[in-house]
């Protein structure tokens, strides 16, 4: 029971604002070839193979992963600066964030040395894409209800059943998901899961598209159908993949793309007030910036929580419940002070289509990756409540 | 608080506190005999001088633990003005001033009071809900005229005072000055005015709070596990379950806002716009978390929290008036908005980021 929450006011090191300054030179210069839009919601959540390779080259995939494996072993911190200024910026990272966040280290951690040395440093050069294969039909946030089988075959496993809400699976080289090798037992409802690495391009995958309600594809369902994966593709304990879930999830929880998403909206409405505001605009303003502000300060303690090599499950799960309810607030919050705006400021078109967008993106921000009631559930669970 | 092991002054003060202000035990007691005995103990242990350097008569504790022995106090909603005297302090210390024993307090506390100091050194004006001024002997005032500021030491006596409480019942009186001479006064260093003053109370304020939230959500966990209803303990529900993980919530951002404001005003030289970033930021979002958390603690607890015999008021009550002390949260949502609109879109992440 920790009813002691902790969170020390690290501070960025030297060397991060360095790499801060070289990531931003980086980024204005491909926003001047036009290989992105940083005004244009929706391109932070687009991908763009040759991007990623740029990205790669300059050693900003992978970045705390050993050297032998195309990593660059710096800091949570160095990464920390690294996804942030890419998400502000709206750069196009689909491709390798998913790699670079959770499937790499997991693969670190549970792939024997042949797959790493095979897999890991094309991670690094933004080569390779992920998708995460947990959600099922009919069995969504309940990872433990999964139905979708692995069974023995010589030399590996037959897989058979679906997966749904898999951001990526159309454009991904991997997947890592979560399949059934056992039933689960009377004790322990959570025993009978096995992590696989499985290659999208194996016979007897399909990936049928499905259209998410802004219009954009990014969800598909995958359906196996005897889909056969070596022996050496499976990742940890057999029948035990529940006692690695949690150990990932602060890392998958607590970073700054969770409460960024929508960031652009709050930008775009300090162009729109101009230098000089009435009292309510600034006073609803400085209220955002203050939350903004809150939520990195924590985000940022978690990564420093991270690079001493502690698992602040709760911690992170509290960023994430806190972030991901606040960044689908803001664009509500904006479109509230713009009723007061000038009728001549020069950003509105812009402003308005920034809104519209994070508006129809927003119910999704506390579902992806963990859904508010599953994280509350955790941080219950860490007060000593279950 | 941060990195509170470390500080040995946060230890002696969270045993003295257990043993003479443990706040179930204050909440039965029938009269204030308690707060003599816990003030001589304090004062001993050289608490309320900490920010106070030995030349001055005080026990020249670093600000970072200063900060961490208010954040002990606001575990206990301590109800002495420690955190009072720890300014007044400090304030009296920015203008080399020597400090007296004894209770002091501080003016103003309102963004918007405005003391005068005449050509002759005395003092004129009023300050509103000046936290224990009615228990204080002294005072440290910051005064203005229109070449600057000063600060200065004032008898409470030499003051009219009209009484007043805050939501928890501790003293909150208005100040007033007719031509008072201080005791001693000097100049202001450069840069500091009374925006410095409203920063630095801020940030003890914030601090004040996040420690009464801890203490919040560790006694509504307590009591959910034990309390049982419908044959189960209350815990055991979902929707309890729930509104104790946004507590949660809220005690987290709280402690991170106000661990960072404290880390900011330790570590900084100038007032700067980093430094009103961090401290409105930090004020701004204790009050929120103590609008909300309060609230919650008080739902968990149900009929009995809402009884006086009940110690949960204590923490409640206070944390929702420190919320008003030095500029509250709409005060400093305005000043905050303000400086970010006056340095444009394109300088707000950076200034983000730098932090």
């Amino acid at each position: 029971m920790t009813t002691n929450l902790y969170f020390e006011p690290i501070r960025l090191p030297a060397e991060c604002e360095a790499l801060r300054a070289e990531v931003r030179a980086f980024l204005a210069q491909e926003i001047a070839a036009g290989t992105f839009d940083p005004h244009r919601p929706g391109h932070g959540d687009s991908h763009n193979q040759a991007f990623s390779r740029r990205v790669g080259a300059k050693g900003w995939i992978g970045m705390n992963w050993p050297k032998k494996y195309g990593g660059h072993e710096r800091s949570f911190l160095e990464r920390y600066v690294v996804t942030e200024e890419f998400r502000v910026a709206n750069a196009p990272v689909r491709l390798h964030f998913v790699a670079d966040r959770q499937s790499g280290p997991i693969l670190l951690k549970y792939a024997p040395e042949h797959v790493k040395m095979d897999i890991l440093p094309r991670i690094c050069r933004g080569e390779l894409c992920f998708v995460i294969g947990m959600s099922e039909p009919g069995s969504g946030s309940d990872l433990f209800a999964a139905k979708a089988k692995a069974t023995k075959a010589a030399g590996g496993w037959r897989i058979n059943g679906s997966k749904i809400w898999t951001s990526n699976a159309h454009i991904a080289d991997y997947m890592l998901g979560l399949f059934r090798t056992s039933a689960p037992t009377k004790e322990n409802r959570r025993h009978g899961l096995t992590q696989f690495l499985v290659d999208m391009k194996t016979p007897g995958i399909t990936v049928n598209p499905i259209i998410q309600m802004t219009g954009q594809h990014d969800f598909n369902e995958v359906v196996f159908e005897d889909a056969f994966v070596l022996d050496d593709h499976v990742m940890g304990e057999i029948d035990g993949a529940w006692k690695q879930a949690t150990s990932e999830l602060a890392y998958e929880r607590s970073g700054p793309e969770r409460f960024l998403e929508t960031f652009y909206v709050l930008v775009e409405l300090i162009r729109a007030l101009g230098p000089e505001p009435d009292v309510r605009s600034a006073e609803g303003l400085g209220r955002l910036v203050a939350q903004l502000h809150t939520l990195r300060r924590m985000s940022v303690s978690v990564a420093g929580m991270l690079q001493a090599g502690r698992e602040p499950l709760v911690e992170g799960s509290i960023v994430k419940d806190l972030g991901t309810v606040w960044e689908q607030k803001l664009p509500h919050r904006v479109r509230e002070l713009t009723a007061f705006l000038e009728p001549d400021i020069t950003n509105r078109t812009s402003l308005e289509e920034q809104l519209a967008f994070a508006t129809t993106v927003a119910p999704k921000l506390t579902i992806q990756g963990g859904t508010t009631e599953i994280l509350r559930g955790i941080i219950a669970r860490g007060l000593g409540l279950r | 608080m941060a990195g509170e092991n470390n500080h040995i002054v946060a230890e002696v003060a969270a045993r003295i506190l257990a043993d003479l202000a443990d706040p179930q035990t204050i909440n039965r007691a029938k009269d204030e005999r308690w707060k003599e005995t816990l003030w001589r103990a304090l004062d001993e242990a050289g608490l309320p001088l900490a920010w106070v350097p030995e030349k001055l008569g005080g026990s020249d504790a670093s600000l970072i633990d200063g900060f961490a022995i208010l954040g002990v106090a606001g575990r206990f909603a301590l109800a002495v003005p420690i955190a009072e005297t720890m300014i007044a302090g400090w304030l009296l210390t920015r203008a080399g001033l020597l400090a007296p024993s004894g209770a002091m307090t501080v003016a103003p506390v309102r963004p918007h009071d405005r003391i005068e100091v005449h050509r002759d050194g005395t003092l004129s004006g009023s300050a509103f809900a000046v936290p224990f001024a009615r228990s204080s002997q002294h005072i440290a005032v910051l005064a203005e005229d229109s070449n600057g500021a000063v600060i200065a030491l004032v008898e409470i006596s030499s003051c009219q005072l009209s009484e007043g409480q805050n939501l928890a019942g501790d003293p909150t009186d208005a100040v007033t000055f007719q031509r008072v001479k201080p005791l001693r006064s000097g100049p202001v260093p450069a840069g500091f005015d009374r925006s410095s003053l409203m920063l630095m109370g801020s940030t003890i304020r914030s601090v004040q709070t996040a420690g009464a939230l801890e203490a919040m959500l560790s006694l509504s966990v307590a009591y959910a596990n034990e309390r049982v209803a419908f044959e189960r303990p209350i815990a055991k529900f979902q929707a309890v379950q729930q509104n104790l993980a946004r507590l949660a919530g809220e005690v987290a951002a709280a402690l991170a806002a106000a661990g960072s404001a404290a880390d900011t005003i330790a570590q900084a030289g100038l007032f700067d716009d980093a430094v009103v970033l961090e401290v409105a930021s930090a004020k701004i979002r204790t009050a929120e978390a103590a609008t909300e958390g309060s609230s919650i603690a008080h739902q968990v607890f149900g009929a009995i929290g809402f009884t006086k015999e009940h110690a949960l008021h204590r923490f409640t009550l206070r944390a929702l008036s420190w919320r008003d002390e030095f500029g509250n949260e709409s005060y400093w949502a305005a000043e905050l908005g303000k400086q970010i609109a006056r340095r444009g879109a394109d300088e707000f992440w950076p200034l983000v980021a730098s932090r």
